[in-house]
C-alpha cells in the first residue's frame, strides 16, 4: 500500500501518532480516517470543529504589475473584483471550455495574488500559467513546498483559532497574515465543508506545533473520507469526480463563477453554454430507499454519477450526477443503476444539507 | 472497536471471510482485519434465503462510508438463513464481526470444501 514515491506532508508524523488511517492520494499519503472514524469526525465539524490537514494541495503565487491582468486571462471568474485581502474561486479552463481545475485566489497584495490548486493537478496548472506568460510582465512562482495547510471547520473552529491568534481573524472570504502560536501565517475564511472556519498556511516546520494546539483545544483530527462527505453535503465539486476537461462550468452548475466578459480562455464555449444550454446538468440527488450510489453508477435513461456516498447527516444515500438536461429539475425522479440493481432517487435542491441553524449556506 | 481477534473455532478464507460449521449448515461473516481494513459499515444488502452460494465466489456486498466491498462465500450451498437485523444495525459488523455481525446460514452441497480453508493460525499467519 505504502509506495516510496508517495510524498508526505509536515504532518506526517502527527497523522501516525493520532492513529490515522493513511491513503495514496494525488501522488501524495494521506490520512482517510483518525481512529474513531469518519462518521465521529463528520459529526464534529458539522458540531464542533474539526481540523484537516491539506497541505497535498498545491501553492502558486503570481506576481507583478499584469498579474491581474494575466489571471483575468486564464481564470474564469472576474478577477478585478478581488479587493486587496479578498478570496474568489474560479475555474482554469482550456480553450474548449473544458475545466481543467478548480481554484480558490487570494490577492495578498495590488500586484500579488495566492491561488490554490487541487494536487493532482498542481504541476499541470503551473505549466499552463507559465505557458501563458508571453506579453504579461507577470512572475509565475511554485511555492508548494513553502506551505502545510491546515482547515479548521466547525462552528466553534473560528475560537479555536482565535484564541491562539494575535488578532481578529479575517472574516469570510478574505484573507490575512496573522500571528498564531507566535508563528506567522496567512488566514483564510474558506473552506470546503460547509461550516464556518479558517485554513490556515504556514511554513511547513511550524505546522505540528500548530496542528498539536489545535487538538489539545479540541479540535478532532479528519481525514480525507470526511473531507469528501462534508463537502458533498453540501455539493461543493471534487475535481476528477464532478470537474474534467469532458466537462464545461455551465453543465456543472458553475456559471455563478464565470464572468466571459473579461474574454478568459475558455469564455466562447461558456457564453455559448450558457445562451445555448446543455445535453446534460449535474444535479444533486438523494436516494429515497436503501442503497449507496457511487461514482460511474450508470443513471437509468442517460447520465452517470460522479459523486456518492452515504450521508453521515442525513443517513440516506447522496450524491451528484450528470443527467440529461430534461431531467435535471428539482424534485425529478431518478433511477439509479447500483451494480445491477435500480435504486430510486430524486433530484434534490442544493446543498443536500443545510445547517439547521442557518438560513442560507454555501 | 473491538480489538484484533480471531476465534479458534473458525475457519478462514483468505479473502478475509469465516465458516463456523455445524452439522451441515455453516454461519458466514467478514473478519476483524476485513471489517478493520473497511471502516464504518454503513450499508449491508441482505441476501434473499434460497439463493445459491459458490465457494469463492461474492455473495453479497458490504459498504463503508467510503467504499462498496465484495463479500466471498468460503464454501458452497443454499443460504437458509440471513441476519436480517444488519438491515438496520450494520455497525454490527464492526462491532461484533463474530457473534451479532454474521451475515448468512449456509446449507452446505460439499462438505468437503471446508479442507481448503484455513485454521486460525494460519489465516493470522497470511496476515503479516
Amino acid at each position: 500500500m505504502t509506495t516510496p514515491t508517495l510524498k508526505r506532508t509536515a504532518l506526517f508524523g502527527s497523522h501516525v501518532q493520532a492513529g490515522a488511517k493513511l491513503v495514496p492520494f494525488g501522488g501524495w499519503e494521506m490520512p482517510v480516517q483518525y481512529s474513531d472514524g469518519v462518521r465521529a469526525e463528520h459529526l464534529a465539524v458539522r458540531n464542533a470543529a474539526g481540523v484537516f490537514d491539506v497541505s497535498h494541495m498545491g501553492e502558486i503565487e503570481i506576481s507583478g504589475p499584469d498579474a491581474e491582468a494575466f489571471l483575468q486571462h486564464l481564470y474564469s471568474n472576474d478577477v478585478s473584483k478581488i479587493g486587496i485581502g479578498g478570496a474568489q474561486y474560479a475555474l482554469l479552463c482550456n480553450d474548449d471550455g473544458g475545466v481543467l481545475d478548480d481554484l480558490f485566489t487570494y490577492r495578498l497584495d495590488t500586484e500579488h495574488y495566492l491561488t490554490v490548486t487541487n494536487a493532482a493537478n498542481h504541476e499541470a496548472d503551473v505549466a499552463w500559467l507559465r505557458a501563458h506568460t508571453d506579453g504579461f510582465d507577470v512572475e509565475v512562482a511554485d511555492v508548494h513546498d513553502r506551505y502545510a495547510m491546515l482547515a479548521v471547520q466547525g462552528p466553534v473552529a473560528r475560537e479555536i483559532v482565535q484564541a491562539v491568534a494575535d488578532s481578529p481573524l479575517p472574516g469570510r472570504m478574505r484573507a490575512a497574515r496573522r500571528i498564531v502560536l507566535g508563528r506567522e501565517t496567512l488566514v483564510c475564511g474558506t473552506g470546503y465543508t460547509g461550516e464556518d472556519g479558517v485554513e490556515i498556511l504556514v511554513d511547513p516546520g511550524d505546522a505540528s506545533a500548530i496542528w498539536d494546539e489545535l487538538l489539545r483545544r479540541g479540535a478532532v483530527p479528519c481525514g480525507l473520507a470526511a473531507r469528501d462527505t462534508l463537502r458533498l453535503e453540501v455539493c461543493f465539486h471534487l475535481y476528477g469526480n464532478d470537474l474534467s476537461t469532458d466537462r464545461n462550468p455551465i453543465e456543472a452548475g458553475l456559471g455563478w463563477a464565470c464572468s466571459e466578459d473579461t474574454g478568459f480562455i475558455g469564455a466562447d464555449v461558456v457564453r455559448a453554454a450558457r445562451e445555448g444550454g446543455t445535453a446534460e446538468r449535474l444535479v444533486a440527488f438523494r436516494l429515497t430507499g436503501p442503497g449507496i450510489a457511487r461514482q460511474g453508477n450508470p443513471v437509468v435513461g442517460g447520465g452517470v454519477v460522479t459523486s456518492g456516498t452515504l450521508s453521515p447527516s442525513l443517513e440516506v444515500g447522496i450524491g451528484m450526477a450528470y443527467v440529461p438536461s430534461a431531467v435535471a429539475s428539482v424534485d425529478t425522479p431518478l433511477e439509479i443503476d447500483v451494480r445491477g440493481k435500480i435504486r430510486p432517487a430524486v433530484v434534490a435542491s442544493k446543498p443536500l444539507y443545510r445547517h439547521p441553524s442557518k438560513e442560507t449556506d454555501g | 472497536m473491538a480489538d484484533a481477534s480471531y476465534p479458534e473455532d473458525r475457519l478462514y478464507h483468505p479473502e478475509h471471510d469465516w465458516a463456523l460449521i455445524d452439522d451441515g449448515v455453516a454461519t458466514f461473516g467478514i473478519t476483524w482485519f476485513a471489517q478493520d481494513a473497511l471502516g464504518e459499515v454503513v450499508f449491508f444488502d441482505v441476501p434473499e434465503v434460497g439463493t445459491s452460494v459458490t465457494a469463492n465466489e461474492l455473495y453479497a456486498e458490504v459498504e463503508s462510508v467510503k467504499a462498496v466491498s465484495d463479500v466471498i462465500a468460503p464454501l458452497s450451498g443454499e443460504i437458509v438463513e440471513v441476519n436480517t437485523a444488519l438491515t438496520d444495525g450494520p455497525e454490527a459488523i464492526n462491532e461484533d464481526p463474530y457473534g451479532a455481525g454474521w451475515m448468512v446460514k449456509v446449507k452446505l452441497s460439499d462438505p468437503s470444501e471446508a479442507d481448503a480453508l484455513l485454521d486460525r493460525d494460519a489465516y493470522v499467519g497470511s496476515l503479516s
